[in-house]
C-alpha cells in the first residue's frame, strides 16, 4: 500500500503545464507617432473577475531604447522583466558600448515566447515591445504562442476588439504628442467603460530620440451622464446599457 | 627537513612550523608581481586605476581588461594572474544576480566582498585545490545607505574595506602617496590625476614593459553606476601627471647638479 496515492496519480495523470492566467492584466496599447513610438495600460491585476491588485505597472523599460508592456498572466509578465533584466546586465557588464535595438529585443522574446509554447509550457502573456534606436521607431506584438507581428498601432486583449478600430480610423503617421497620447486615453476610456478587467488608472510611455520614458499612473477623467449610461425610473438602464 | 620549514609549502592544507601556509603566501607574490592597481574612496565616489602592462606591442589597448562590471552599482578591479581573475569575475557576476533574484535588490557591496571572500577563501582549505594568485578591488554603491565603499579581497580570503588601497609592483610608493591625501574632500576627478600620477611614477619606462591605464570610477555625476572612465579624461589625467612628473624631475635635475653624487646601486640586488 505505501506509496499507493502517489503511484495512481503518477499513472493516472499526466504532467500539466499552465492551462489557464491565474492574476491577469488587461489590454496594452501601443501606436507609432511623429517623434516616436507610445505605449499605455492601466494599472490593474485581476484575480479573476475581481480587480485585487490596482497599482501593478505593466510597462517596463528594458535598456535605453526599448519599453515592454505586458497583458496577460502576471507573475509571468515579472518573469519575463527579470529576463530582460538578466540580459541588460550581461550586455552592460561587456563595456563594450554595445546596446539591443527594441527589434532584436522583439525577436528575442518572440524565440522565448515560441520555445515555450512548443515545450507546451506557455508564458501566458501578449507583449506589446515599443522602441526608437537609430531615428528608427519600432512597434511590435508577441503572444503567448510566439505569433509576432510588427504595426503602426498594436492592441493586446480586448484592446484588439475595442481600441484598435478606434486607433487605425485616428492614426496618422504625423500624429503628434498630444494628438497620440489624446488618441491612447481615448480608447483606455473606451476600454474603462467597455472592458470590465479594465481600470481608470492608466500609465502612458514613450519611446523617442530623448530615450524611454513611463509617466506614474494617473486618473483619467470618465463621464457617466451619457443616456445610455443613466439609469431609468425603473432601475433599468434606459438606452442599450453596457452594449 | 623540518628544522628547514621545507615540504611544508606543497599543499595549502598544511600548516608549517611557525604557522605559516606558504601556498598562499605564494599566492600572494603573484600579486606583488602585477601591475600596480589603486583605488581610492573619494568625497563623491570611488574611482579605481590599473597599471595593465601590455605584452606585446600589437595589442589593443583595450583588451584583456582588468576592471570589470559587476551590475549597474558595482565593479571590481583584478590584480595578479589574470586567468585567475576571470574566474572571481565570473563568481562575482553570479552573486550579484543571484542576490537580485532572490532578494529583489541590488547587492549591498558589503555582502558581495564577503561572499567573494569567502570563495576565494574556499580555495585555501582544500588540498586539491590552488589558492587565486589574484587579488580584487571592488567598488560598490549601497543604494540603501545611500553610500559608495572600496574593499579589497587578498588570496587568502581577508576582506578589508578601505578608503585608499594599493596592489602589485608598486604599492608601496603608491600606498605613501595615497596617504598624503586628504580623502575627505578629494574629489573622483582629482583622484583621477592623482592615480595617474602614481601609476606613472611608480612605473619604469627603461625597466618595465609598456602599460595602459585603464581606469574605472562610480560618482555622483554619474548616477553611482559603474562604468570604465572616458577616454579623453583618462588621457586628460595621464597627460597632467606626465607634466606634473616632468616639473618634479627639473626639480631634481638642478639638486643633483649642485651635487654630482654618483648615482647609489639600484636596490634590485639588494638582500631579502
Amino acid at each position: 500500500m505505501a506509496g499507493g496515492v502517489a503511484e495512481k496519480m503518477e499513472s493516472s495523470s499526466p504532467m500539466r503545464h499552465t492551462t489557464r492566467p491565474i492574476v491577469t492584466g488587461t489590454s496594452v496599447l501601443g501606436l507609432k507617432y511623429k517623434d516616436g513610438v507610445m505605449l499605455a495600460a492601466d494599472t490593474l491585476a485581476s484575480y479573476g473577475s475581481l480587480a485585487m491588485f490596482q497599482d501593478m505597472r505593466r510597462i517596463s523599460k528594458t535598456g535605453s531604447y526599448t519599453l515592454v508592456g505586458g497583458s496577460g498572466e502576471m507573475s509571468d509578465y515579472a518573469a519575463i522583466t527579470h529576463m530582460l533584466e538578466d540580459l541588460d546586465r550581461e550586455n552592460k557588464n561587456a563595456n563594450d558600448g554595445f546596446e539591443f535595438s527594441p527589434k532584436e529585443i522583439f525577436y528575442y522574446l518572440r524565440a522565448v515566447m515560441y520555445q515555450r509554447r512548443n515545450k507546451f509550457d506557455p508564458l501566458w502573456n501578449s507583449l506589446v515591445v515599443g522602441g526608437f534606436k537609430d531615428g528608427q521607431p519600432f512597434l511590435g506584438c508577441v503572444d503567448l504562442r510566439g505569433t509576432a507581428f510588427e504595426d503602426d498601432v498594436v492592441a493586446t486583449g480586448f484592446g484588439a476588439h475595442l481600441a484598435l478600430p478606434v486607433m487605425r480610423n485616428k492614426w496618422r503617421p504625423d500624429l503628434e504628442e498630444g494628438e497620440a497620447r489624446a488618441l491612447l486615453e481615448d480608447c483606455l476610456r473606451v476600454l474603462y467603460y467597455r472592458d470590465c478587467r479594465a481600470l481608470d488608472k492608466v500609465q502612458l510611455s514613450k519611446a523617442t530620440s530623448e530615450g524611454t520614458r513611463i509617466s506614474e499612473p494617473y486618473k483619467l477623467e470618465t463621464d457617466w451622464a451619457s443616456a445610455s449610461f443613466v439609469a431609468g425610473p425603473g432601475g433599468d438602464l434606459d438606452g442599450d446599457g453596457g452594449w | 627537513m623540518a628544522s628547514t620549514g621545507a615540504g611544508y609549502d606543497l599543499s595549502p592544507t598544511t600548516f608549517s612550523n611557525d604557522g605559516r601556509i606558504f601556498q598562499v603566501e605564494y599566492a600572494t607574490k603573484a600579486v606583488e608581481n602585477s601591475g600596480t592597481t589603486i583605488g581610492i574612496r573619494c568625497s563623491d565616489g570611488v574611482v579605481l586605476g590599473v597599471e595593465k602592462l601590455l605584452t606585446s606591442k600589437m595589442l589593443l589597448k583595450s583588451s584583456n581588461r582588468r576592471v570589470a562590471t559587476l551590475d549597474a552599482h558595482c565593479g571590481l578591479v583584478l590584480c595578479g594572474l589574470a586567468a585567475d581573475g576571470r574566474q572571481i569575475v565570473g563568481r562575482a557576476r553570479d552573486e550579484c544576480s543571484n542576490y537580485d533574484e532572490v532578494y529583489g535588490d541590488k547587492i549591498p557591496p558589503r555582502v558581495l566582498a564577503a561572499r567573494l571572500a569567502d570563495y576565494v577563501h574556499y580555495f585555501t582549505i582544500h588540498g586539491a585545490l590552488r589558492p587565486f594568485g589574484t587579488a580584487s578591488m571592488i567598488a560598490g554603491y549601497d543604494p540603501c545607505t545611500k553610500t559608495h565603499e572600496l574593499y579589497a579581497v587578498e588570496p587568502s580570503g581577508v576582506c578589508l574595506r578601505y578608503f585608499g588601497c594599493a596592489l602589485g609592483k608598486g604599492r608601496q610608493s603608491a600606498k605613501s602617496e595615497i596617504e598624503k591625501l586628504d580623502l575627505s574632500t578629494l574629489t573622483c576627478k582629482d583622484a583621477l590625476r592623482e592615480i595617474a600620477k602614481m601609476i606613472h611614477t611608480v612605473h619604469d619606462e627603461s625597466k618595465d614593459k609598456p602599460f595602459a591605464l585603464e581606469m574605472a570610477w562610480l560618482t555622483k555625476d554619474t548616477g553611482f553606476e559603474f562604468a570604465l572612465v572616458p577616454d579623453d579624461l583618462v588621457q586628460e589625467a595621464e597627460a597632467w601627471a606626465k607634466a606634473k612628473l616632468e616639473e618634479d624631475d627639473d626639480d631634481d635635475d638642478d639638486d643633483d647638479d649642485a651635487e654630482m653624487t654618483p648615482a647609489p646601486p639600484t636596490d634590485a640586488a639588494s638582500p631579502s
